[in-house]
């Protein structure tokens, strides 16, 4: 069996002004959002108390509300979660009530109200904790992207690098803008989510520009455009087969994984889907805007048998 | 060529049979258990302790599936969680005070399993139900408490050093002294400069009056810092001792934190309550008049207390404090002059005035040394006074052993806090909701893992197969790996164990389709295997390089959970790199390595393009100068090309084939595979001559 019949090389290249027009829109409509709407940052970064309880019946959601309006918490929010008898509570740091009682606090109050409340969860996250996972974060993401850059800039050429890190720091930002465009909570492990995205959409790109330095050794006169599609067709197959195991397994997340797992799935799916496609048109677009050249990769070839299997 | 020497088939054979052993012990479940520990380093638990036990559980008739004693601890095990609470309750009525009963869960695996040092994984707080705080020492409140004290010791110092003063103030972490001549000034820095060396003292006038500014130095506050956090650490040690919790985990976080996880407690309020309460010392005397029979009756004399003794019977205590914990600095077990077992406190100025009248007015009297904590009060030691006691230092001893001592001054020490904490983070989970977790990490692994092997066997079949085995031995290996290493299990470590089912099919999918790219471009079976493996495993070993970079960054910079992610995700690729490209080369090299003539590969039905030189025809014409640059590759520099390829020209076929025989040599295919590179010369060959067949 096999998908992916091509008698010839796929013109990518030729499609590269689309492809940029697709990206920039994405683009900008993502950062628009993000700086407009915001994220809807979960409770590891604002800080704040979270309560996961559940009834044995339908949970009556307005007499929950009027719980909590009685002890004065009335901006809190409560919404149903998973099911319709468990619920998650939210509320906001007080700095009046010491916030470790606070959950407690509710706790028995909705005790009182209906004993068949079962407590699932509490987090409770303070305010100096909250800013400084925070912080973390940004310095992860800093980090990693500087590691794949100087990484590929080591393996290839520093125009790799960049182009690598491009194509994947904007499918960083296209998933940010989708949980910033449906509100969907950002919290800690989504952020592990978008990390091992740029880890993994990486591999993609990788593994078209060891085909493109291959197929610059193998074809001399073909022209940059040429090598380019003729890496991108042949590698085919293998980025959409290996994608689409992923996203097979993100997909069981995705229905067997509870709420937990699921924005975390979520992430993972915009980010493998548009990790194909930034690594074909983005990433390959990009070296060859920055005028990508043979000599660029040929220069390499002094030692060509360092640790490489993939060239022979 | 597709032969693997014997060494390196053990060496499979050997990982995977230690992956199996340990990752055994995580299928055997656990049974519940109730873990008897000491309290008290004066309790021993030891095989006495166990006939107890043993003893009570058989007077209840409580049935035990089976009894171990280990080094600090005895456990005993029940077939079910009633008995197990039955036998809890039993047990810590006929044990008393002395022990820590605590409810467990123990791992099932059999004995010789366990004595090769195979365990379960440890489940995360989120898997088994628990409560996880993180507390912040407050470091200011400390040093302004210590301020205070300072402030109130330098005033009685300079008062009996006769020193004039106008005036001491506090601001903001410092304390400015003011007098009216710089004589004074002189006097009271001598002083203070010998009495206190942790303060900084600076001159400085000001309104015609001379200051002198006091601040605590910023090493002492350092130090000060540290044993702060460590009193606390150890307070809550014996603290959450009480609460009667299996395998607590109280430890340090950075500068000013500590971190206390409590897996299985389900009443959190009461965790929290025990967490943050003040326990307080108090010095009182002993009343020795009075009738203690009569008081034990009922008949309590007025302004006294009954209390008990520890390790002894009820004693009468007046009800007067004398001194409180706050004045004690430090508590050290030793020795006194006859080398009889004793505690060293040291008070500080004023503790030490107040404890220098009370034993000249009361020689030859006991006084009582009380640990008062949430309402329950204990009387930890009742010395007799024997002499006036100055200078602060005091010295009890009698009656006790040296492990006593070292009780009595850790409870000293740790009896308050030293500063006050906050809990900044707390995450609680209910034990239905740590159940259904594990559910759902284990049926996204397991449906993930079914969906991919469905596929990748029915694309790629025969070699399908294989990559499927493979990756089932990853996932063997992964979890063998993290139960040696003893890792928490959480269920982001879960997702990412699932993610990892889905990213290391990756390898196995390149090297597939390399194989059919080989086949396709006419190789023979044998050296399309070869060759398929050996040109992915660069591409492998990039593209996971940079998934382990993202790693590297999530576990140095997450917490918590996500450093259980983080842990999961770069094992998981170490492990995958080695089952995708050695243990299935492995496989590959069993089955077909061997057979002389092997006219197909079982990797699914390849499609040739039916214009198979179309696909190439933009690049086709350049074919003859491919070969010759595979020749001079790597050997000539670009500018000498031309030259080559005249000679390469000049030269017959077979001279070329000669030269891409060296080069595929130097390209570190191993020379007893000479076949490969006839048989690769074989290829070129026919290479060479398909642009002239078109």
């Amino acid at each position: 069996m096999e998908f992916f019949r091509f008698n010839r090389d796929i013109p990518f290249m030729s499609w590269r002004r689309q492809g940029a027009i697709i990206s920039l829109i994405t683009f900008i409509l993502s950062v628009f959002f993000i700086a407009t709407k915001g994220l809807n940052l979960g409770v590891d970064f604002t800080g704040g108390t979270v309560l996961e309880v559940s009834y044995t019946q339908t949970a009556d959601l307005g007499k929950i509300r009027s719980i909590l309006v009685d002890l004065e918490m009335s901006d809190a929010s409560v919404q149903n979660f998973g099911s319709s008898r468990e619920v998650l509570i939210r509320l906001p740091i007080k700095p009046a009530v010491s916030s470790a009682q606070l959950s407690e606090i509710v706790l028995n109050a909705l005790k009182q109200a209906d004993s068949s409340v079962e407590m699932r969860r509490v987090e409770f996250v303070g305010p100096q904790v909250g800013a400084e996972l925070l912080e973390n974060g940004a310095l992860a993401l800093l980090f990693v992207s500087l590691g794949i850059v100087a990484y590929l800039a080591l393996r290839f050429e520093w125009k790799f690098g960049i182009a690598g890190i491009i194509a994947n720091l904007h499918d960083v930002v296209i998933i940010v803008g989708c949980f910033a465009f449906f509100q969907w909570e950002f919290s800690l492990t989504v952020l592990a989510a978008v990390l091992a995205i740029l880890g993994y959409s990486v591999n993609e790109s990788v593994v078209i520009f060891d085909r493109i330095r291959e197929n610059f050794r193998k074809h001399r006169r073909a022209s940059i455009t040429q090598v380019i599609d003729n890496a991108i067709t042949q590698t085919m197959s293998r980025t959409i087969i290996t994608h689409g195991s992923t996203q097979m397994v993100v997909i069981a997340m995705l229905l067997f994984g509870g709420e937990v797992l699921y924005y975390f799935s979520l992430a993972l799916t915009i980010g493998i889907l548009f990790g194909i496609y930034s690594s074909i048109m983005v990433g390959s677009s990009i070296i060859m805007l920055l005028g990508v050249k043979r000599e660029d990769l040929v220069k390499l070839e002094k030692k060509p048998l360092e640790n490489d299997g993939a060239v022979v | 060529m597709n032969r693997y020497a014997l060494w390196k088939y053990l060496i499979i054979a050997v990982s995977l049979l230690l992956g199996l052993l340990y990752t055994l012990p995580n299928f055997y479940g656990e049974s519940p258990a109730v873990q008897i520990s000491s309290l008290r380093v004066s309790a021993n638990v030891d095989t006495t302790l166990l006939q107890r036990v043993e003893d009570a559980l058989k007077k209840a008739s409580i049935e035990t599936v089976g009894i171990l004693l280990e080094a600090d601890s005895i456990k005993a095990r029940f077939a079910d969680t009633d008995i197990q609470i039955k036998a809890k309750d039993l047990l810590e009525s006929t044990l008393g005070k002395e022990y820590i009963v605590a409810l467990n869960l123990l791992p099932n695996s059999p004995e010789w399993l366990t004595n090769l040092g195979a365990l379960p994984m440890y489940l995360g707080l989120d898997l088994r139900g628990g409560v996880h705080f993180m507390l912040a020492v407050d470091m200011e409140g400390a040093l302004d408490k210590s301020l205070d004290r300072y402030s109130a010791d330098i005033r009685s110092t300079l008062r009996e050093n006769k020193i004039p003063y106008t005036g001491l103030e506090k601001q903001e972490k410092k304390l400015i002294l003011k007098f009216r001549d710089t004589e004074a000034r002189a006097k009271a820095e001598t002083e203070l400069k010998s009495n206190y060396p942790d303060l900084g003292l600076i001159e400085k006038e000001a309104d015609n009056r001379y200051h002198l500014i006091a601040a605590i130095k910023p090493e002492a506050q350092v130090r000060m810092q540290d044993a702060a956090v460590m009193q606390n650490i150890t307070t809550l040690r014996n603290r959450v001792n009480e609460l009667g919790v299996a395998e607590p985990i109280i430890q340090k976080a950075g500068a000013d934190r500590v971190i206390v996880q409590l897996p299985g407690v389900q009443d959190t309020a009461k965790a929290k309550d025990i967490l943050g309460r003040t326990a307080t010392l108090e010095i009182r005397m002993v009343d020795d008049e009075h009738d203690l029979d009569a008081a034990i009756r009922g008949k309590i004399p007025f302004g006294t207390e009954l209390y008990e003794e520890r390790g002894g019977g009820p004693i009468l205590v007046k009800k007067q404090v004398l001194l409180t914990g706050e004045r004690i600095t430090d508590a050290q077990p030793g020795f006194d002059k006859d080398n009889q077992p004793a505690v060293h406190i040291n008070l500080d100025n004023s503790g030490s005035r107040i404890f220098k009248q009370l034993t000249r007015e009361n020689v030859g009297k006991r006084m009582a040394i009380l640990l008062i904590e949430k309402n329950q009060t204990e009387v930890v030691t009742a010395p007799v006074i024997r002499e006036e006691i100055g200078g602060g230092r005091v010295q009890i001893s009698g009656r006790m052993t040296s492990r006593e001592a070292r009780d009595v001054a850790l409870l000293l020490r740790a009896g308050a806090l030293a500063a006050p904490m906050d809990i900044i983070e707390e995450r609680t989970v209910g034990p239905s909701l740590g159940a259904d977790n594990i559910a759902r990490g284990y049926n996204s692994t397991l449906y993930g893992f079914f969906a991919v092997a469905f596929f990748v066997i029915i694309y790629y079949t025969a070699f399908g197969v294989i990559s499927v085995i493979a990756l089932a031995l990853n996932i063997l290996l992964l979890v063998g790996l993290l139960s040696i290493m003893q890792a928490t299990l959480t269920l982001p470590g879960m997702a990412a164990l699932a993610l990892t089912v889905g990213m290391a099919i990756d390898a196995n999918v390149l090297i597939n389709e390399r194989i059919r790219d080989e086949l396709r471009a006419g190789a023979s079976p044998q050296l399309s295997i070869h060759a398929g493996y050996e040109r992915a495993f660069g591409t492998i070993l990039d593209s996971n390089i940079t998934t382990l970079i993202a790693g590297i960054a999530l576990f140095a910079f997450g917490s918590g959970p996500v450093k259980g992610f983080a842990v999961v995700l770069c094992l998981g690729i170490l492990t995958s790199v080695f089952t995708a490209t050695f243990v299935s080369r492995g496989m590959v090299n069993l089955m077909y390595g061997s057979r002389r003539r092997l006219d197909h590969v079982p990797i699914g039905k390849i499609w040739i393009p039916k214009n198979s030189l179309d696909s190439d025809k933009a690049i086709s014409h350049e074919e003859d100068e491919t070969n010759e640059d595979i020749t001079v590759s790597g050997k000539v520099r670009i500018n000498e090309q031309k030259k080559v390829k005249i000679q390469a020209k000049a030269s017959s076929p077979v001279e070329t084939i000669a030269d891409t025989n060296n080069i595929i040599d130097d390209a570190k295919i191993r020379p007893d595979e000479k076949a490969i590179t006839k048989i690769k010369s074989k290829r070129k060959k026919s290479d060479v001559k398909q642009p002239k067949q078109q």
